[in-house]
Parts: C-alpha cells; structure tokens; sequence
C-alpha cells in the first residue's frame, strides 16, 4: 500500500516516486506526534507511587484512550513517559532488550532502578547529542532494599532525582501540590494519603490541562513489588456550568 | 505548507512539493544555578548552590553541580547541567586512565589543561558549561582556573560563575582582591573571611536571582584534604 501523494493521477502510482527528494532522506523526530500528557510521583512511606493517565493524543484529537503509559521493568522498577508514545514504546523494547540479555548472561545481578535510570539517561543524552532526541520526558521510579528512587530524564538528557517529580503540564499544576504535600513527609506519609494526594492531583490537572483524560492508572512499588491497578476516574464536579452565563441551556 | 514552493521540472511539472522545512531542536538548556571559587594561600574554596531550574520550575532543590575531581580538586559546572554532568564523567574517567597509566594523581594545573583540552575538542558542538576549577597545586598553594564553553582559560584569585556571576564577582573583586579600595594592605586572605564573603555572597544572590537557592555546598580544598560543608539557603 503506497499513498506517494504526489503520484496519485500516475498509473505507476504504487512505485516510488521519482522526484521525491526525500525519498533517501534519514528521519528524525523533530516534533511529537502522538503524545502522553503529565506523569506525577513522589516517595512516600512505603516506596514510590507515580500516576500518568490513558490517553494518547494526535495534536488536539483525543486519539487513543487506553495506553499505558507506566511500564514496570525488572521486577522493582517502573517508567513512565509523558511526550511520543512511539519513542516510548522504542524505549520499552530497548529496556526489555537489555533485561533479557542481562538475565541470560545468568551471573546472578539484577539491573537496579539506579542502574536502568543510567541507562535510560544516556541514551536520552546520546540520542539529543545526535540531534535524533527520543521526544519524551520520563521519570523512573523504584525500591531495593529498603531505599527509594526517583529520577527525571528528558530529550536533552536533562537529569535530576527528587522527592516529588512531574512532567509536562504537572510541573505547573500539581508540583506545588505535591511538594507542599511531600517535602518533608516522604517517610512518613501512608499509602492512604498517598492515593489521596495522587487523586487529588490528577483531579486538579483533569480540570485544566486540555489533553489530559479522565482515565488513569497508579502505579506504587513497595517492598512487595511493583502494582499497576485501574484505572481510575476523578470525580469531578461540572454542573455549576449549567449556572454560567451564556454557558448552560 | 511552507510559503517556499518548489517546482519540478518534468512532464508533471507545478506540482508543488513542499520545501524542506527546518524545525529546531535546540540541544541546550540553561538550568542555572551559581558557583564561586576562592584561592588563598595555603587553601582552595570552591562553592556552589544545589537549585536545578528550566525557565521559572524549580526542578530539584539538591542536584549538585559541584564535584570533588581528585583529592587536590574540585570542579563546578554551570550552565546545561546535562553537558556538566557528562563533561565531568569523562575528565573522571580520563583521571583514572592517568592514574593506572602513571601511578598518580594529576596534579591540579594538568588537571585544568586537561580540562581546557577537552572543552576544546568539542570547539564546534560545545559542552554548554562554564566551569571554574579549584584546588591546590603541587607547592599546596590554592589555585582556580576559570574557563569558557570552548576551553579559553584564566588564572584567577577569585570568580563568580553561572546565574549570578554578574551579582558577585564584583563584591569579590571587592572583597577579596581588594579593588577600587584606597589605602589597604593587601594581607593574605584567611580562611574564615573567604568562608564569610561566600556566605555572604549567596545569601545576597538568593535574595535577587530566581536561579539561586535552596542549599549551599562549600568545598575547602587543602593539603590534608578536602571538606565539604551544606548550608541553608531560601527555598522561595
């Protein structure tokens, strides 16, 4: 299935055109395409809880509903992307690809979330030193032995680690929320009050970032694991729009 | 469609075909923060805050920027935290190739020509950082070497560097190197004052530029070795 536009009134129309001057032409992602929204986390008592929800978006459309956008790997680790689900889902196969051929090699190391966050940051940095960046921001969360992680990485290879991290339109929105919630508590909050603060947020960015989704899952990894559950909706409140001038019926 | 139009020139000719459109992807970023380096006679300060921002976010409030290179050295990056970080990976790993090839450490003033060399080699793709190196040389005498994205070096007695260069270098022109001041006498500056005029210096900093805060790491660099203090800063 050929759809060369320019060929369209040829009779060899499903050949490769022969004017395409970019017919030989290496791509790159220079812009997002389909793209995840926020991701949030924060450490809490028990280990790190993060949340990102299900949809996928072409530009403004709301294209794809159910996409996980948390993806454990190993068995105490999980990533999450916000920005190209394309890129995303290249990275999941990069990852799984390197935790086959570390399991294989059998010498009895696991890769730890430190580790895959090494990993995944210099690839990050790699690819935008190649000017062919991996379009996404992620933060990468896990639990060994007793000691939380939490890291940022993004397509310039930007890294950090902090007690609250959230990405994209949740920097603006929900970071303070959290950082007001956490700083601080990170040994103390329960996972009730985790699931509490995490809602409240999605809630807060369902509200007023236009490509979020009232859909979405939590992630937590303890020293049981990791646990991907949902999804979830916020309840949200609309009905004093009935009420707004010019607004309602 | 992009308002440069190309035609072909065959049979099916005006058949527009967009032109190659340039979308930037800009590599670089500035994530602030502040450094400064003070050398004194017997001893190296080097400090920096540990605030990590893009724009007006604060990412983190502890993401050092200031490394601890060698028992003689210590390197702050500011500018692209990213390019810090690698740039600083990779003198680490030259340092060790050096100690295996010679069974040593390098000395400090090598250490800063290695530096020079290395921010050089990437003349034409930088390391978007601007670095000050401090420590003290092979006569225990404090050093610091100031330097550019591209690898130009100086000598300096005292240097600000990052977001709020502007704000402190010339209190530490002031300060330490005594400038514009009638009448004094220039004594060796002691350890205590460098401490107070840096606290000083990024206590002030913190007060004026969005890119400075939250904590404060002072590395006191001398022959028998190399402390590290953590000081409060604001967190507004």
């Amino acid at each position: 299935m050929n759809q060369f536009s320019l060929n369209f009134d040829r009779e060899n129309y499903h050949e490769k055109p022969k004017n395409d001057i970019f017919a030989d032409a290496i791509t790159r992602t220079q812009q997002p395409i389909v793209t995840g929204t926020s991701v949030l986390a924060f450490k809490y008592k028990d280990g790190i809880m993060l949340a990102a929800d299900t949809l996928a978006s072409y530009g403004s459309l709301a294209r794809f509903t159910n996409i996980q956008r948390l993806y454990p790997v190993g068995d105490f680790t999980i990533i999450a992307a916000s920005g190209d689900i394309s890129d995303f889902q290249y990275v999941q196969h990069l990852l799984d690809t390197v935790m086959v051929e570390e399991y294989y090699t059998n010498d009895g190391h696991v890769l730890r979330t430190q580790n895959i966050y090494e990993y995944l940051s210099r690839v990050m940095y790699g690819r935008r030193s190649r000017f062919n960046p991996l379009w996404n921001s992620y933060v990468v969360g896990g639990y060994n032995d007793g000691e939380k992680f939490l890291g940022y990485v993004d397509l310039l290879g930007t890294t950090y680690q902090s007690s609250t991290i959230a990405t994209g339109f949740g920097g603006y929105l929900a970071q303070p929320i959290l950082r007001k919630a956490v700083e601080g508590r990170e040994d103390t909050l329960t996972e009730t009050e985790a699931i509490e603060i995490m809602n409240s947020c999605m809630k807060v960015l369902y509200y007023r970032d236009a490509r979020s989704f009232n859909k979405f899952q939590r992630a937590k990894i303890t020293a049981e694991g990791v646990e991907i559950s949902g999804p979830y909706k916020a309840e949200t409140q609309w009905d004093f729009a009935e009420g707004l001038r010019g607004y309602g019926p | 469609m992009n308002p440069v139009t190309l035609y072909n020139n065959d049979i099916f000719t005006n058949v527009p075909v967009e032109a190659p459109v340039e979308r930037n992807f800009y590599p670089y970023a500035d994530n602030g923060g502040t450094s400064l380096g003070i050398a004194g006679a017997d001893f190296c300060l080097m400090a920096s805050d540990t605030r990590k921002s893009s724009g007006y976010s604060i990412h983190s409030r502890y993401s050092p920027k200031a490394f601890k290179l060698t028992e003689k050295a210590v390197l702050a990056t500011n500018g692209f935290a990213a390019d810090g970080l690698a740039l600083t990976k990779r003198l680490g790993q030259k340092l060790e190739w050096y100690k295996h090839a010679h069974d040593k450490e390098m000395s400090t003033p090598a250490l800063a020509q290695m530096l020079a060399n290395t921010l050089y080699y990437k003349r034409f793709f930088p390391y978007y950082t601007f670095n000050l190196l401090g420590g003290i040389d092979e006569q225990g005498r404090g050093v610091l070497y100031s330097f550019d994205p591209v690898g130009s070096m100086g000598t300096e007695v005292c240097r600000a560097g990052g977001s709020s260069a502007a704000l402190i270098q010339p209190f530490l022109d002031n300060q330490v190197a005594l400038k514009n001041q009638q009448g004094v006498q220039q004594t060796p500056l002691s350890l205590e004052a460098a401490i107070r005029i840096t606290k000083d210096s990024f206590t002030s900093a913190t007060e004026r530029d969005i890119y400075t805060g939250d904590y404060l790491e002072i590395f006191i660099i001398r022959q028998e070795g190399t402390t590290i203090e953590r000081i409060d800063l604001k967190k507004d």
